[in-house]
């Protein structure tokens, strides 16, 4: 049977006016979040369209609201500390060390220099695996996996030497009021080195398949873009204001701990786009390691010995005492039960963390138990201007803008 | 009023006399508590004084002092990223009056924090213009950082909404 001839429907007649009139368009709202596949955080959008530009976005933070002041006001300082590692599930001990600056900044203690070196060791690997994340995530959130495994098993590996020191991967608790939970195990320094060797090798791979990838540039290149000003104005701290090309970092402009003894430099962007954030923060993880290389040489060469301070105030006495006299007993049920009395008053404290200024602001009535534990969390306040960074810009941008503010859930719903 | 050694509250009881009620500058953290119906005018005087450049409203929070009279107290941290010091300020309110005037027009940041004041104490900032809950949900009653609402109670789960 010979085939039918195919009839297609007539074209309508389209005039050539119809091609230079404006198509009509009206703004469309898209709900993304809270649990989207390509965000990592749990944090609702309602942007506001239209075709495919940005025109607004309500940003709706709050899915993991867990009550963390309200739980640190109803126990003891102690009880605080666990609560503080579960805010940024990355880099645990830099909450830890912000919240233990703060006490001891009540109790007026000075911590030991070795305890110190400690504690900058940790807090560099912290910052390490915080921003292997950021940009590990970053790529794979534009659909590239094999940075993705890069980072990520540096990030083990970093967690892996984290379990040597305190004995937990991510949440740490290893920071104590006036000190650390205990020193560097038995060839905790060998193994670190070897690390810092790999993690280099990973970082350079890292880096040959993404930093000069046309894909990967075209999506991060004059995308976000934030001025310092209204930075400041937001009171946005840490990589997104650093790469505005502002060098503020709180271990430069207010040395904690043993940051002044240590030589590291402050890398800054130009732009302010997405690009200049994942050139500070691969800048930054360089920098971490040689921070851990010189905290590695520094604690062999101090060797073991104590790494707490000796106040009765916020230190248990020791085994055998207890066992023996009852002054001690008492003070260790005293210790056990209640914790430390804290003096009346209020201190601030902040700490450089992987997303900015880190700050706990503690207010004692002299009892066991705070009146007010405030955390300034930089991964809220860093996400307020995000609507500001991505007026009109296209949807596609929302992406790597989010991942490069690295919102950490935790951390910015408490 | 005495500055305890700091530049800065010195410059603050030189260049606004009368506005701070009291001054301390216990652990080194410089503090001015002011006066709740003059707290826009001292922000922005921290703000434009050459002398104290307070670029950066780094963190607003209250804090409930629950038998004491005045109930709260909000507390603002402000920084100098040109001059590389700190301010903290202080500003008492009372609790049948529980409101302050709002900052969100010296200072952008203070737009979420005072968001999040409102939603976890139920101070209201006056002249905020979207003073809305930012980390609980709308149907939530109550405020639940005030030192009145039990750590234990629950509120039923609410479905989505559109």
């Amino acid at each position: 049977m010979a085939s039918q001839p195919v009839h297609f429907p007539t074209a309508p007649h389209r005039s050539d006016d119809d091609f230079e009139r404006d198509l009509h368009t009206e703004h469309q709202l898209i709900n993304m979040g809270p649990s989207h596949p390509a965000t990592h955080g749990t944090v609702k959008f309602i942007v506001e369209l239209d075709g495919e530009n940005i025109v607004n976005i309500d940003v709706q933070v709050g899915y993991l609201h867990r009550g963390f002041e309200k739980e640190c006001e109803s126990g003891s300082w102690y009880q605080c500390i666990p609560y503080t590692d579960r805010l940024n599930y990355n880099s645990a001990v830099l909450a830890n060390l912000g919240f233990c600056m703060s006490v001891e900044k009540l109790l007026g203690l000075e911590t030991p220099e070795r305890c110190q070196w400690l504690r900058v060791l940790a807090a560099e690997l912290g910052r390490l695996a915080d921003h292997l994340t950021r940009c590990g995530a970053g790529c794979l959130e534009l659909q590239a996996m094999t940075p993705f495994l890069y980072g990520i098993e540096a990030r083990e590996l970093t967690w892996d030497h984290m379990e040597m020191l305190c004995g937990a991967r991510v949440t740490s608790n290893y920071i104590r009021i006036g000190g650390v939970k205990h020193g560097m195990p038995e060839g905790f320094a060998a193994s670190c080195r070897r690390f810092i060797e790999r993690t280099r090798v990973l970082l350079k791979d890292f880096d040959d398949v993404v930093t000069s990838n046309r894909i990967f540039v075209d999506r991060l290149a004059g995308t976000g873009v934030i001025d310092r000003e209204t930075c400041l104005a937001y009171g946005v701290t840490g990589p997104i204001l650093r790469s505005t090309g502002e060098p503020l970092d709180v271990r430069k402009q207010e040395p904690y701990l043993v940051y002044d003894q240590i030589d590291f430099d402050v890398p800054v962007g130009t732009k302010g786009d997405n690009y200049d954030r994942y050139l500070v923060c691969v800048e930054e993880m360089h920098q971490s390691l040689r921070i851990v290389e010189q905290c590695l040489a520094k604690l062999e060469e101090l060797g073991p010995g104590p790494v707490n301070v000796l106040d009765p105030r916020v230190r248990w006495p020791a085994k055998g005492r207890v066992f023996n006299n009852m002054e001690e007993l008492i003070q260790q049920f005293k210790g056990v039960t209640e914790g430390p009395r804290v003096p009346a008053g209020e201190a601030y404290a902040a700490v450089e963390s992987a997303n900015g200024e880190l700050g706990f602001y503690l207010v004692s009535d002299g009892s066991a138990m705070p009146v007010k534990v405030r955390c300034r969390p930089p991964s809220f306040i860093n996400l307020a201007p995000m609507s500001e960074m991505l007026k009109g810009a296209m949807l596609a941008d929302l992406i790597p803008t989010f991942d490069f503010i690295n919102m950490i859930g935790g951390e910015c719903d408490r | 009023m005495n500055d305890f050694g700091s530049p800065v509250l010195r410059r603050l009881l030189d260049g606004l006399p009368g506005a701070a009620l009291e001054t301390h500058a216990d652990h080194g953290d410089a503090t001015a508590v002011v006066e709740r119906a003059r707290v826009a005018e001292v922000l922005r005087f921290l703000r434009d004084d050459e002398e104290l450049a307070f670029e950066m409203l780094s963190d607003i929070c209250a804090v409930d002092y629950l038998p004491k009279s005045p109930r709260f107290e909000v507390v603002y941290h402000l920084y100098s990223v040109a001059k590389n010091h700190r301010l903290r300020v202080k500003v008492s309110v009372p609790e049948d009056d529980a409101s302050v005037p709002t900052a969100t027009g010296l200072y952008p940041s203070a737009d979420w924090m005072e968001r999040e004041v409102w939603d976890l104490y139920g101070i209201r900032f006056e002249g905020h213009a979207d003073l809305r809950r930012i980390l609980l949900y709308d149907e939530f009653e109550g405020h639940p950082l005030r030192k009145d609402y039990a750590k234990e109670k629950r509120q039923p789960l609410v479905g989505p909404r559109n």
